[in-house]
């Protein structure tokens, strides 16, 4: 009697609570999730989510492109290592197999508190929870003399595609024994070991068509990621072309000027044939627009990946303040599968385990000359931090680095498939 | 595998030059393991004049990388794990011999392994009075050894939590594909779960060289392990 007296009861709230409509529509429809760029990061995400909760989340990933060249290898692409075909991936499988919702438009706001993603072709997308991974954008007055609209004359090729088919164009075209310069960004700043793997690729591309050729780098740090890996690489492969200059030697003290194509370092102009500006990075603007930054960066935690100013937003990759992660493509993968599980944790309710991270960074620095540098890390409360690493020797027999150059081919595989399916 | 430790543990405690010295007499009993080389010799031959036959002479393999030797066609996989570094001493070819496929996944010596420890001892023992450098016998340096782990049976027996291994499994992925494809970075689908199991437990004890490897094994537990083998053992397209 009873139990049938409360089965009454309970079916009869089910209907009053049905009346009073949208707020239980919401709740019946599949909870929705907006990824907003179509990198390393957010592709990851959207494909694991949608791929885990077998179509009980509603995915839409917004990324302006159609194909989305990969910075990892683009240096292989400048040293005539890889084609840019071969770097270029494309959003179909998202689409057809995982059933994700692919806009290619951009984000041009978010409300935070209607929970909404306005585009720029006008449209507005509701979310339940919002993935933010839209890389870098460069930090204005970074390098004086320099700014986005000098980007043809002095590409930065910090972005791929374009720009490093620009930059390689540039240095194919240089008279010989012309000179290539870099100014080398400040810390943090996506791939920490990338400006020095470009040198290496540069430097042979050069040392084969343009051998007196010359390259200098302006660097404002006093020391960088592998650094005696590059040095003994540039020793090895590259003698006497590569001229670094740190910031104990006035690196850091550095204005370029477009026009006149010249670098002036500690108060030493230089005309040089090719200039690439790798300026201070800092959070895709998008985060700022979103009003969840702190300095350049997004603040994050560890533990979910989830926005310390808004817990219905994730950022991923390059974009973020974590800790002890480098800003790289393997990165924001690894922590693209950490919010993917916390999201279907908080929206489905599965199962949530503690979050793991992991990178490795292979660099080519010659032909079959492969080094690496890698770590783990867990959350803790403040951040995500190191709890182990290793790092290639110097001096290392030609087979090993020939067997690491070969990893790193498989690990593009690996991590293409894995952002693309 | 304990009585191998112990004999670590003797070795450690010896003075250094009678360490530097270690002879075959302190590895086992070589007289014994002339007998058990009998199960080698079909495939190996050790001594003077000895040439690669099936598998490549013995001469010397104390020191020597892995899939170094000269003018015998090695696996991939053996060559792989040589350029990572592995090098025969007492350890390694103790974990080669128990079980091939532990160190050396795609090993062309189909040889199921010699399940006693005494009878690894002994066969090392034999082939120990055939290397003679004992400068190069990284042995030498009983310090530098890692013991983390004893692959006991309790471990081979953890039945693994597939939903558990495939949340794991992401952090694999990237490196390894799903689908098995291989360039570069070897396929760890549709393994065996034992031998899977065998092969992390290798690297977590640092017998396998690779430091990549090392590092994701070493921060699994022993259920961790067990969920991957059983995730990726299983992972059907
Ligand atoms: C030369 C070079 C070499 C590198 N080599 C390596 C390497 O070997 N290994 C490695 O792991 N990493 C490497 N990296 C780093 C790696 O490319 C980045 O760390 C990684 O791409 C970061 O992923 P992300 O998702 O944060 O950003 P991205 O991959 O840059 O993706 C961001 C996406 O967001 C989109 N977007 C931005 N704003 C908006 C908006 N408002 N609306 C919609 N979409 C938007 C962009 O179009 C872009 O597609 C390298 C980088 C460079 C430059
Ligand atoms: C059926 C043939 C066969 C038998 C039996 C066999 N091996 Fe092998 N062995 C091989 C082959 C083939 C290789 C090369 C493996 C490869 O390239 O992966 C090899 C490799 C080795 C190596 C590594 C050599 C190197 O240069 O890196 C050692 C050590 C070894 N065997 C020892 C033994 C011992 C000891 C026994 C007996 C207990 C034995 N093998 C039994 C075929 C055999
Ligand atoms: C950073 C890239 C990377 C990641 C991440 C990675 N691996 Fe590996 N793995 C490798 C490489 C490279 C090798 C080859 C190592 C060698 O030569 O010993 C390898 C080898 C292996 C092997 C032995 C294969 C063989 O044929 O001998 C197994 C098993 C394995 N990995 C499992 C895993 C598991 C399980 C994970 C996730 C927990 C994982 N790996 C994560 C790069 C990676």
């Amino acid at each position: 009697m009873t139990i049938n007296r409360r089965g009454f009861i309970g079916a009869g709230l089910a209907v009053t609570a049905s009346l009073s409509a949208p707020a239980v529509f919401a709740q019946n429809a599949r909870p929705k999730v907006v990824v907003i760029g179509g990198g390393a990061g957010g592709a990851t995400a959207a494909r694991y989510i949608a791929k885990d909760s077998k179509g009980a989340i509603d995915v839409t990933l917004v990324e302006p492109t159609r194909t989305y060249y990969t910075c990892f290898f683009s240096n292989l692409y400048m040293g005539g290592f890889r084609t840019l075909e071969s770097i270029a991936h494309s959003y179909g499988t998202l689409a057809s197999e995982y059933g994700i919702n692919v806009v290619h438009d951009w984000a041009v706001g978010i409300d935070r508190d209607a929970r909404t993603v306005s585009l720029a072709g006008g449209n507005t997308l509701n979310y339940d929870r919002l993935i933010l991974s839209p890389g870098i954008d460069f930090v204005d007055g970074a390098v004086p003399g320099w700014d986005i609209n000098a980007q043809n004359a002095m590409p930065h090729a910090y972005k791929a595609g374009s720009q490093s088919e620009l930059l390689k164009a540039q240095i194919e075209a240089m008279p010989q024994g012309g000179t290539f310069a870099m100014v080398a960004p400040p810390n943090p700043y996506r791939c920490p070991p990338g400006p020095y793997e470009r040198v290496s690729m540069v430097a042979h591309m050069l040392k084969r068509d343009n051998p007196t050729a010359k390259i200098i780098v302006a660097d404002p740090k006093p020391k960088f990621s592998k650094m005696a890996l590059f040095q003994e690489g540039w020793a090895n492969h590259y003698e006497g072309m590569v001229d670094w200059i740190g910031s104990d030697f006035g690196g850091g003290n550095v204005s370029v000027n477009p026009d006149a194509m010249t670098v002036t370092i500690d108060g030493e102009e230089t005309k040089v044939d090719v200039c690439n500006v790798i300026p201070a990075m800092k959070a895709g603007r998008i985060c700022e627009m979103a009003g969840i930054t702190e300095g350049n960066w997004a603040p994050v935690n560890g533990h979910t990946m989830q926005s310390r100013m808004d817990e219905n937003i994730h950022v991923l990759g390059d974009a973020t303040n974590q800790g002890d992660m480098p800003k790289s493509g393997f990165s924001a993968n690894s922590q693209a599968k950490v919010a993917a599980m916390a999201v279907r944790g908080a929206l489905l309710g599965s199962k949530v385990f503690p979050a793991k991270f992991s990178n490795t960074c292979w660099s080519l620095i010659g032909t079959d000359d492969g080094v690496k540098v890698g770590a783990t890390y867990a959350a803790t409360d403040e951040k995500i931090a190191k709890v182990d690493g290793f790092i290639s020797a110097t001096g290392e027999d030609a087979a090993l680095r020939k067997t690491t150059y070969e990893e790193s081919i498989g690990w593009y595989e690996g991590i293409t498939s894995d952002m693309f399916g | 595998m304990t009585r191998f430790f112990a004999l670590l543990v003797a070795a450690a405690i010896l003075p250094w030059a009678a360490v530097a010295e270690e002879t075959a007499d302190a590895i086992g009993d070589p007289t014994r393991g002339t007998k058990i080389y009998s199960k080698c010799s079909g495939c190996h031959l050790v001594g003077p004049n000895a040439t690669d036959r099936i598998g490549p002479h013995l001469n010397g393999i104390f020191g020597r990388a892995a899939g170094a030797h000269e003018g015998y066609r090695y696996s991939k996989s053996m060559t792989r794990a040589g350029n990572d570094g592995l090098v025969w001493d007492l350890e390694t070819l103790d974990a080669y011999l128990e079980n091939p496929r532990a160190l050396v996944s795609g090993t062309r010596m189909s040889f199921r392994g010699l399940k006693q420890a005494q009878d690894r001892a002994d066969v090392l023992a034999y082939l120990r009075t055939y290397s003679d450098n004992p400068a190069n016998i990284p042995e030498a340096e009983p310090t530098a050894r890692k013991h983390e782990v004893e692959l006991t049976p309790e471990i081979l027996a953890i039945v693994g939590d597939p939903e558990y291994g495939e949340y794991l499994s992401s952090e694999c992925t990237t490196c390894h594909q799903s689908d098995g494809g291989d360039d570069g970075i070897p396929s760890i689908v549709y393994w065996p779960e034992e031998d899977f199991v065998v092969a992390m437990h290798a690297y977590k004890r640092k017998l396998r060289p690779h430091p990549v490897m090392q590092m994701m094994a070493g921060r699994l537990s022993d259920e961790e392990i067990a969920a991957l083998a059983a995730y990726f053992g299983r992972l059907a397209n």
